[in-house]
């Protein structure tokens, strides 16, 4: 594993949640980073975001990293969980609220 | 974008595959289906990237437009009841 991807495998596995997304929560600057932020918010977990577009090395690494072609990416626990289509999909059928319900802030804000 | 190339693509490499392809209307995004019994027992993930995998450096620049849709034979027959 080369650096890059050591540093990709530090940041995945930093946080509990972790977004790679195009811009930041604030302000997304693409439809579909943007629109997993909002499911992200909906379900109410916190997560750490990754701008790739501030970093070329990180935003072409994390696509060899899990093998996937597209940004945005959700990590879970060091995970590779998917991307925007694969979220949505887990948002409708509840699956996305099931999986970070247990990362949820205590006073479930 | 020849659609039938890129359905050619992904019925060559996933056995049994049923593949749909649209073009939203007005902009440059795309939406395709596939139904094969090849994905069952994967994670979405997984059949995802099977698509990817037959889609190779074909859709290199394009690959962001593309809604993916996977099934497997039985939950798109479920999927079709609802309709």
């Amino acid at each position: 594993m080369d650096s890059e991807q050591k540093n990709i495998d530090k940041l995945v596995h930093e946080h509990d949640v972790v977004l790679f997304m195009k811009g930041t929560p604030q302000f997304p600057q693409c439809g579909f980073s943007q629109r997993v932020v909002g499911l992200l918010q909906e379900a109410g977990a916190p997560y750490a975001a990754v701008n790739v577009l501030l970093d070329d090395a990180i935003r072409e690494g994390v696509k060899a990293y899990a093998n996937w072609p597209t940004i945005p990416q959700l990590y879970v626990k060091g995970e590779f969980i998917g991307g925007c289509d694969i979220i949505s999909e887990m948002h409708e059928s509840g699956e996305l609220n099931t999986l970070l319900t247990p990362f949820r802030s205590k006073d479930g804000n | 974008m020849d659609n039938q190339l890129l359905i050619g693509l992904v019925e060559q490499s996933i056995p049994q595959s049923d593949v749909d392809v649209r073009l939203f209307s007005g902009d440059d995004h795309f939406e395709m289906r596939v139904v094969s019994p090849a994905f069952i027992g994967k994670t979405k993930v997984a059949q995802h990237q099977m698509v990817y995998q037959a889609l190779g450096n074909h859709m290199q620049s394009r690959i962001h437009a593309l809604a993916l849709k996977t099934y497997t034979p039985e939950q798109w027959q479920q999927t079709e009841n609802k309709e």
